[in-house]
């Protein structure tokens, strides 16, 4: 029951708000808050319960959804999904607590706020291909609002570019969840939707890659990999503060996950054959991230960018392929919710006082705002990877499996992390040090105690994450392992299958047969 | 040709609408007068009677009136269909036709007598019989498009008028040359005698006759290149004529469409699935292609629906019992959908001002707030995506295609359904990311009625999009049972 209760709380609390009167926004506030509360709470024992050593899925749910058609509702984390739902309902709380300069249409807010948060958990711990697709389109609702209302002057224009970009990408990927359903029937199994039942369905390697193919595109959109990233600096820059949080935090990390948990296990052949293209991908996309975020004048902007080039180094973890690389990915996907999160909130907090967030607009910042300042700098530490600080050891890992499976894409890679040393510290010293010659900037207050508030957490963890690791890897690994090995078994198994001429006819050859 | 008396319970829907019709006109005719809303509630309760008796014709399989009508679920579950759209219908004309100051019996009498032809289309079994009630339809749905005796109005009548009677003259000139070459008009004799022909058929008057009745039924389900009426007609109507249009004659068309390609013709399903492939794929893209540029919300809707018909036409190109379900679940739906979309439309309108371009929506999400949220949910329904009765449907048919390996169809619809996604939000955006205009803030033309209606709209594409599993199988059981 618990994860239903985690996907479904958020929903009753939205509900309840909606039927909330618009001018009591101080009760709003803290029912929204109370709401996220509850289940961050009640996520705690879902981690302190889950069994480390077990690789399976745990906390299943299972009930018949749409039978005829072979839909249940299916629910359950393993280590892959299970910090990414603790992910998800931390970093609700600080979005909502950093939502305090939000005044137009409050409630509407909320609700949308909570709302995402039953999409993000909901799609996180399904099982069944179909109610995860519903969960994951239902996400892009929220957010579509959350940016279209609450967003900068371009915010139009980045919502729909937003719901489009992302919208295109599900919809071919329905498409072959569709296609595999049929592969599975054909195979003489039972309809069904259940993802660890399409486990075991070997598909030969040439349709395998078709299907891949469609997978593939719909994650690498919400990734987002070079050159589908183009929505994500719109989108970023023109969403309200807590918008970007969860953004990056936690709708970016769905197309890791959903590598992680569908396009790989599924087609372990096709994943093979396209790792060299998808690590160049991924090595262009760090790159890339890194050399326009380098040219930014606007600081969100150069977040979001660099934002496209972390997740090109979570892509080149995944794709190698090995314990090191995968883990270290997945722990660089949650290295990228807490240090880019943080540095969102950081980019909130002064464009809060100061309604600019251009980077001449600044200088000096460090005599008027010392704690901000030395946050800050804690942060971009730990963005760029400085060891003690939890972006060292994701970004280790992902060198490590990728020297293992590709040295030449890791000496790429590698390059990425000095430049963005380069774009962060030269972003640095140019808000926060020289001289402070703005007027405007000379009365500026330090921060507030609600934004000690939020932004601590992320510190602590970011230190926690960076010193100690092994609380959160140890509960991958086993996971990893498995998941490794099922890749390495179904990868040789589909190898013996007969090659496939034409792999798109094949799916679909063998028509019902007409009827009166 | 004999006539027993037991064929009469066969048609008790038919019968129940007709009745009600007739009584209408007469409470009309002794009682008229301005404010009342008795022969709306008189039609309610009529179409609810009917609905019943339809619920109790599932399961059935029966030829009746020597075999021009087949009553079995498919049937009833199309019956289902209209009754919900007549439901709905009257439930958003009553306050619309009495703020227009138009509240006649007769607007009434001529949409029931409408419904028993949609009914007859759907449950014939004879070309004939299908063409009559496609004329019992069609007729009372020329003088409704003109009702209200505006410029616009009168103008669309006529076209309609003139369009419609171009394409029944077309059906009845296929369906002649059919009854030329195969010597009968009865649908499911007609599948003897192709399947005596051993499959193919290879006279070429027969198979022009098939292409002359997929012309006709084009035009009735506004698919490509007989959509061009569409619009004009659309946007001239009465608005509650709009749905009604928009819902009914589509259903009703297509009912009769998808039961005589696929009873009678199975056989020769390549010469015309090939056809209706290209048809169904500009179908909705033109379809889609006009309704970006729209600026006003009912020409929009009216595009929108050209490419909805492309969608169903999907189903018809993949002609299973599979896509069958496809087509009567999301037939269902898209009456509530549609029909909900332009009761929000009504409900923005004023006497004289239907108040339909983009504009006039600016900044309505915060200002009417229920009105938006139901609007966004029938919006988001039509584009698809879940939790919406639109996206069950679409999956079904697009799933249907699949399995028959019409990959790249099923992959021009998912494309063509993103494209729409544009203007679908354009509407919320205008709702919920624009200043409001001055307008915003006067009241809604609504009554209890229409508000009911939005709300039951709302109520059953949630439920069917959240818990589909009952329609489904309702839809599978009537598609599958000819």
């Amino acid at each position: 029951m618990i994860l239903t209760i985690l996907a479904f709380l958020p929903l009753i609390g939205a509900i309840a708000i909606l039927l909330m009167k618009e001018e009591s926004t101080g009760a709003i506030r803290g029912f929204a808050l109370f709401t996220a509360c509850v289940n961050f709470v009640i996520s705690l024992p879902l981690l302190f319960g889950f069994d480390s050593a077990k690789a399976g899925m745990q906390y299943v749910e299972k009930v018949d959804w749409i039978p005829s058609l072979g839909i249940s509702y299916h629910l359950g984390i393993d280590g892959i999904s299970l910090w990414l739902v603790m992910l998800t309902t931390f970093l609700s709380v600080i979005c909502i607590l950093s939502s305090g300069s939000v005044e137009k249409k409050l409630k509407q807010y909320m609700f949308f706020f909570l709302l995402l948060e039953t999409g993000m958990i909901g799609a996180l711990a399904s099982l069944d291909l179909f109610l995860f697709y519903i969960f994951w389109e239902a996400m892009l609702i929220p957010m579509y609002f959350l940016i279209g209302v609450w967003g900068g002057k371009e915010r139009i224009y980045a919502a729909v570019k937003f719901f489009i970009f992302t919208m295109v990408g599900s919809l071919l990927m329905l498409v072959a969840i569709i296609a595999l359903y049929y592969l599975n029937i054909k195979a003489g199994n039972p309809a069904t939707f259940n993802i660890l039942e399409l486990y075991k369905l070997p598909i030969a390697p040439s349709v395998q890659m078709v299907m891949f193919m469609a997978f593939a595109l719909a994650f690498a959109i919400k990734v987002p990999m070079w050159p589908v990233h183009t929505w994500l600096p719109d989108a970023h820059t023109q969403a309200p503060t807590a918008g970007s949080v969860i953004l990056a935090g936690v709708l970016l990390k769905m197309g890791c996950y959903g590598f992680l948990r569908f396009a790989m296990p599924l087609f372990p052949n096709a994943v093979v054959a396209a790792t060299p293209f998808m690590m160049t991908l991924a090595v262009v996309g760090i790159i890339y991230g890194a050399l326009v975020a380098m040219v930014q004048k606007d600081v969100k902007k150069l977040v979001a960018y660099s934002s496209v080039s972390h997740l090109g180094y979570v892509m080149l973890g995944i794709f190698a392929l090995n314990a090191q690389g995968v883990v270290g990915g997945l722990y660089q996907s949650l290295n990228h919710g807490i240090s880019t999160g943080a540095l969102f909130l950081l980019v909130g907090v002064i464009y809060e006082r100061r309604h600019t967030r251009m980077i001449e607009d600044f200088g000096g910042l460090a005599r008027q705002m010392p704690y901000y300042a030395t946050i800050f700098l804690i942060i971009t530490m730990s963005s760029i990877g400085l060891p003690g600080l939890n972006g060292f050891v994701g970004e280790f890992l992902i060198m490590m499996g990728a020297y293992l499976s590709s040295p030449i894409a890791a000496i790429f890679a590698a390059s990425g992390v000095i430049l963005a040393a380069g774009y962060m510290l030269w972003m640095y010293r140019r808000v926060f040090f020289g001289p402070l010659e703005n007027e405007a900037n000379k009365n500026l207050t330090d921060l507030t105690g609600l934004e000690w508030g939020y932004l601590m957490p992320m510190v602590i963890l970011a230190f926690w994450m960076g010193i100690y690791p092994a609380t959160f890897t140890s509960k991958m690994e086993p996971t990893i392992t498995a998941w490794l090995s099922h890749i390495e078994t179904k990868k040789i198994a589909c190898m013996e299958l007969e090659p496939v001429k034409n792999p798109v006819a094949s799916l679909f050859s063998g028509a019902e047969t007409l009827r009166k | 040709m004999t006539f027993q008396m037991s064929d009469i319970s066969l048609i008790t829907p038919e019968i129940v609408l007709t009745l009600t019709a007739l009584l209408v006109l007469l409470v009309e005719a002794f009682r008229p007068g301005a404010g009342r809303s008795d022969t709306t509630w008189l039609s309610i309760i009529g179409v609810l009677v009917a609905a019943a008796f339809a619920l109790g014709q599932f399961g059935e399989k029966k030829l009746g009136f020597s075999g021009m009508l087949s009553i079995d679920s498919y049937s009833a579950f199309f019956k289902l269909i209209f009754c919900s759209i007549g439901l709905l219908c009257f439930l958003i004309s009553d306050g619309f036709m009495k703020s227009e100051e138009y509240e006649h019996g007769e607007f009434h009498a001529l949409m029931l007598m409408s419904m028993t032809g949609m009914m007859l289309m759907a449950s014939s079994n004879h070309l004939l019989m299908m063409f009559l009630g496609l004329e019992t339809m069609s007729i009372a749905i020329y003088a409704l498009a003109g009702y209200m005796r505006t410029k616009e109005g009168m103008e669309s009548s006529f076209k309609y008028f003139l369009l419609g009677g171009a394409s029944s003259a077309f059906l009845l000139y296929g369906i002649a040359l059919l009854y030329a070459s195969t010597g009968t008009t009865q649908i499911d004799l007609l599948f003897n005698h192709f399947a005596a022909q051993g499959g193919m058929t290879h006279s070429p008057m027969a198979l022009a006759g098939i292409a002359l009745i997929a012309g006709g039924f084009a035009f009735k389900v506004a698919a490509f290149p007989f959509h061009v009426w569409t619009p004009d007609v659309y946007q001239g109507a009465p608005t509650p004529v709009t749905a009604f249009m928009a819902t009914g004659v589509k259903a009703a068309a297509f009912a009769a469409f998808f039961r005589i390609f696929l009873v009678a013709f199975p056989a020769s399903v390549e010469s015309w699935s090939g056809a209706l492939w290209i048809i169904a794929v500009l179908t909705m893209t033109m379809g889609n292609l006009a309704a970006l540029v729209q600026k006003d919300i009912k020409r929009m809707l009216a595009y929108s629906s050209i490419a909805h018909a492309g969608y169903l036409l999907v189903a018809m190109v993949t002609a299973t019992a599979d896509a069958g379900t496809g087509l009567l679940f999301y037939l269902f739906s898209y009456a509530f959908m549609n029909i909900g979309a332009f009761a929000c439309v009504i409900m923005l309108g004023r006497k004289g001002d239907q108040r339909t371009t983009l504009d006039d929506y600016a900044g309505i999400g915060f200002k009417k707030p229920l009105l938006a949220a139901a609007l966004t949910v029938f919006m988001f329904s039509m584009a698809g995506i879940p939790p919406t009765a639109g996206f069950i449907g679409k999956f079904l048919i697009f799933k249907a295609a699949i399995k028959q390996g019409y990959i790249w169809l099923a992959v021009l619809g998912v494309l063509n359904s993103a494209a729409s996604v544009y203007y679908y939000l354009r509407v919320l955006v205008y709702m919920y990311f624009k200043e409001p205009g001055e307008k915003a803030d006067e009241p809604l033309r609504a009554g209890g009625l229409i508000a009911l209606a939005t709300t039951i709209a709302v109520v059953v594409i949630l439920l069917l999009g959240m818990v589909p599993g009952a329609m489904v199988e309702l839809a599978q059981a009537a598609a599958s049972k000819f």
